[in-house]
């Protein structure tokens, strides 16, 4: 069973997500939820975390520091981390892919595009 | 694309809609599954009259500065997340505002998206949600809002923004924040 940690500041972004996820054929443990990248971390640290879906734009810390600090540390490193983010210009999105990003969906998204993505990685 | 280019003048008003129309369509079909009929925009220049309702409100700042934001009734703002969480609310809360907070931050992402290939890089701040009654908005500023309605039902919907160059060298770094002060009057 895969744990999963789903960070957005928007409740409602987190909710369609973990609905989402549980919609797919991958066997997914418990879901975790984070409003920021500090509070993230924290779950990172408590959790055994095995596929995260980060926002980008959110308060305390944003989601390309985050993705900074968990690939900084070598236990993290191979744990899938989806960006889903309202961002959409290419600066951006290599931006996320060049900090450690296994992939990438634009806000606003359809259940397909999570699924697929997420079947391209696990 | 342009990052420092620096263009001053401002976006032809038909740019500045289709990027609003075209983003709103997409948030609504793809993530709520509703078709909205858009109406006629306008330019608004003057106080906006005390009004009731739903008011979400994003900071954009960059080489340009501005704001985006979401204007509707309880009513609307209850389809709204009602839709986007596939759940029948019956009344404003928490979830509602959320919802119509996440709505605004992806129409006004996308807009800002849109525009970013002329204007350069933006940040983009949280939205702030604000519900209440006969309450006004104002920019401190001279900027126009342009403002495009739309409908659902019978319903109204507003997406408006107002966007300019920063005249102030010194802030053309992205931040989150609102670079127009706002002033809520009730």
């Amino acid at each position: 069973m895969l744990d999963v940690l789903i960070v957005d500041d928007s409740a409602a972004i987190r909710k369609i997500l973990q609905r989402v996820l549980r919609q797919t054929d991958i066997p997914i443990g418990d879901v975790h939820e984070a409003g920021d990248g500090v509070e993230a971390l924290e779950k990172m640290r408590q959790q055994s975390i095995g596929l995260v879906l980060s926002d980008i734009n959110m308060p305390n810390m944003d989601g390309l520091e985050f993705l900074t600090k968990v690939r900084a540390e070598p236990d993290w490193q191979r744990i899938p981390i989806v960006m889903v983010s309202t961002e959409g210009t290419h600066a951006k999105v290599l931006e996320a892919v060049e900090r450690g990003a296994s992939g990438y969906v634009r806000k606003p998204f359809t259940a397909e595009q999570i699924k697929e993505k997420l079947a391209g990685l696990l | 694309m342009t990052t420092q280019g620096e263009p001053t003048q401002p976006i032809p008003e038909a740019e500045l809609v289709q990027a609003i129309q075209q983003a709103t369509d997409e948030v609504f079909t793809t993530m709520l599954n509703l078709t909205l009929t858009p109406g006629d925009m306008f330019v608004e220049k003057a106080d906006p009259a005390p009004t009731s309702g739903v008011v979400s409100l994003i900071g954009l700042a960059g080489t340009w500065v501005g704001s985006g934001s979401l204007f509707c009734s309880a009513e609307f703002a209850i389809k709204i997340a009602s839709a986007l969480l596939m759940t029948e609310y019956e009344a404003m809360n928490e979830d509602v505002l959320d919802a119509v907070a996440e709505v605004t931050n992806m129409i006004i992402g996308n807009v800002k998206t849109a525009l970013e290939n002329r204007l350069g890089a933006m940040g983009l701040s949280t939205p702030t949600v604000i519900y209440g009654r006969n309450f006004q908005t104002r920019s401190t500023g001279t900027q126009e809002w342009t403002v495009v309605p739309f409908f659902l039902d019978g319903t109204r919907m507003c997406v408006q923004l107002c966007i300019a160059p920063n005249t102030d060298s010194t802030k053309k770094t992205t931040r989150t924040g609102f670079p127009i002060p706002h002033v809520l009057r009730s």
